[in-house]
């Protein structure tokens, strides 16, 4: 990795907290996804990878700290916005990809190759003309990769993108990943499946609202760390206490250019 | 023995009053329509509703400056349901609240100072016109109005068609490509706002929303799809302009109520005889198909 040109690093995590209504999702995070990484979110539920993500991907507002975002970010949620019952098919919802090369005017006709070319590649060659709303979950969901794959984006964000998908399939988008991931496009997915992550992803963020441990995935997934991770409470407490904490509101007390590759920063004080 | 078709044309062939009043309904069949296929398409159907109760305080806000006046009736509308539709939209934006629910709060604060306005000074009559509107009364500001509401509707339609199907559909999506998802729903909303007032002119406040809403509405159970759902409800919105000003004229009825009351009609019937989940083609329930 450290011989391709510096690229600048698409997403910095600086004192970072996220959370709803003052009271943290994510707390305190520090740390950069590097170009090229192909990292996995891992944690119990309620461990902040999707409001992670979410910040990540520019949709809630910081409650400390910030996150410093480098060129374009494909995102694609948990749970989407998508309203099935309208009448669009698979190829218009695949074509919207295209935003970025298309914009509100020009015509999608001369890219139908490439919307088919990626529909083929999630498997969904021959359903161009159907309605999105007869889709089967797991249908949809690889109609919603292949508007990804026409995104192109140097950064791409998945929070669990591979529920309800058969396994046939989830081994061709496995696949996809380490394509992109050759590319030099940098993955960041949050993800459930342990054996998925120790045989696909090189990096992995062991998070329960505040972050276990960040590295390789073998030293990051350990026993200890992962039982940490475990017993790091869920609850909300509705009467804690102001964060005593120090405020992550200007400074650059970190320095990035000083890592070796695929060393990130690691937050061994997660209490 | 009377001739259906020329029946049918003769009011509009001898009146010059009926000739204009058909012009304004067709030029709102073709605009109209339209934005009620996506209010209905983002379940917004009865935001309509609301709306045309907002535009009601600028109209009479224009009626008391100003008389029964074309202009100013018109421009306190539009003032009106502007401010309520960019209002609700920027409040939605800035708060948890979601938009349906500012909608209506702004709207009923504005129904009510209407209502207030109209009875300081306005008597029943005035209000009636409010209501029903005065379709064989269109003069020539009247139908210029209507033929460029439509004109405008069209073209902005045409202008902000991809990223409005891509707010109805995937708003989060549009968020991450693009910051053009608020203007082209507030874009949207105005052209909402436009055609209640233009309608209002027609058919009165209360039946504006019938050639909105009820050809969208039938349309579905003709076409699946935008391209066929658009033109549809146009064709629908244009026969019931059609039927109810003959009907009008043949029985006497008030023109307003009669064509809301023809697309009323269409939309009974193409939801019993509808190719698209139409009732009787249900009962029907032909053989499955292989795969």
């Amino acid at each position: 990795m450290s011989a391709r040109p510096a690229q600048p690093d698409p997403i910095r995590l600086v004192g970072l907290t996220l959370g709803y209504d003052r009271h943290p999702a994510v707390h305190h995070l520090d740390g950069t996804v590097r170009a090229g990484d192909l990292l996995a979110l891992v944690g119990p539920n309620g461990a902040g990878k999707s409001t992670l993500l979410k910040g990540m991907a520019g949709e809630i507002r910081c409650l400390d700290g910030r996150i410093e975002r480098a060129g374009a970010i494909a995102y694609m949620p948990q749970a989407d916005e998508i309203d099935r019952s309208f009448p669009l098919s698979v190829l218009d919802l695949a074509g919207m990809g295209l935003w970025r090369r298309a914009g509100a005017w020009r015509s999608l006709n001369r890219h139908r190759a490439a919307i088919e070319a990626a529909l083929a590649t999630v498997g969904l060659e021959g359903f161009e003309a159907r309605p999105v709303g007869t889709l089967s979950g797991g249908q949809f969901r690889r109609a919603l990769f292949a508007r990804l794959i026409l995104q192109d984006c140097p950064v791409v964000l998945l929070d669990e993108p591979f529920t309800g998908i058969d396994a046939r399939t989830v081994e061709d988008l496995l696949a996809l990943l380490r394509r992109w991931h050759g590319e030099g496009r940098t993955v960041v997915a949050a993800l459930h499946d342990l054996g998925q992550v120790q045989a696909h992803f090189p990096t992995t963020l062991l998070l329960a609202r505040a972050p276990v441990s960040w590295g390789p995935t073998a030293r990051v997934l350990t026993p200890e760390n992962l039982a940490r991770a475990r017993a790091l409470s869920e609850a909300w407490d509705e009467d804690a206490a102001i964060c005593a904490g120090p405020r992550a509101s200007g400074g650059h007390a970190h320095d990035h250019g000083a890592h070796a590759p695929g060393d990130h920063h690691h937050h061994e004080d997660a209490a | 023995m009377i001739e259906p078709f020329a029946s049918l044309v003769a009011p509009f062939v001898e009146f010059g009053f009926m000739r204009r009043a058909l012009a304004g309904c067709l030029a709102l069949s073709v605009s109209a329509p339209p934005v009620g296929v996506f209010l209905t398409l983002r379940r917004m159907s009865l935001m309509s509703d609301a709306m045309s109760h907002a535009i009601l305080p600028g109209a009479a806000a224009g009626f008391l400056v100003a008389g029964l006046s074309l202009p100013a009736m018109t421009l306190g509308g539009l003032v009106a349901g502007l401010a309520v539709a960019l209002l609700a939209g920027a409040v939605t934006r800035a708060t948890v609240v979601r938009e349906d629910a500012n909608l209506a709060a702004f709207y009923l604060i504005s129904l009510a100072g209407g209502v207030l306005l109209v009875s300081l000074r306005g008597s029943q009559i005035d209000l009636m016109h409010f209501l029903f509107g005065s379709v064989l009364a269109l003069d020539d500001a009247a139908l210029m109005l209507l033929g460029g509401i439509s004109t405008l509707t069209l073209a902005a339609l045409a202008v902000i068609y991809r990223p409005l199907v891509l707010e109805c559909v995937d708003p989060l999506f549009l968020r991450t490509v693009s910051r053009g998802g608020g203007p082209v729903h507030l874009a949207f909303l105005a052209l909402v706002v436009v055609n209640l007032v233009g309608g209002f002119q027609a058919l009165g406040t209360l039946l504006a929303v019938g050639l909105m809403l009820l050809p969208a509405v039938a349309a579905r159970f003709w076409a699946r799809d935008l391209g066929g759902l658009i033109p549809v409800s146009m064709l629908i919105a244009a026969i019931a302009s059609v039927a109810g000003l003959s009907l009008s004229y043949r029985f006497d009825l008030p023109s307003g109520p009669a064509i809301v009351l023809a697309a009323g009609a269409l939309y009974v019937a193409s939801m019993l005889a509808g190719p698209r989940d139409g009732l009787l083609r249900r009962l029907a329930r032909p053989r499955h198909l292989e795969a």
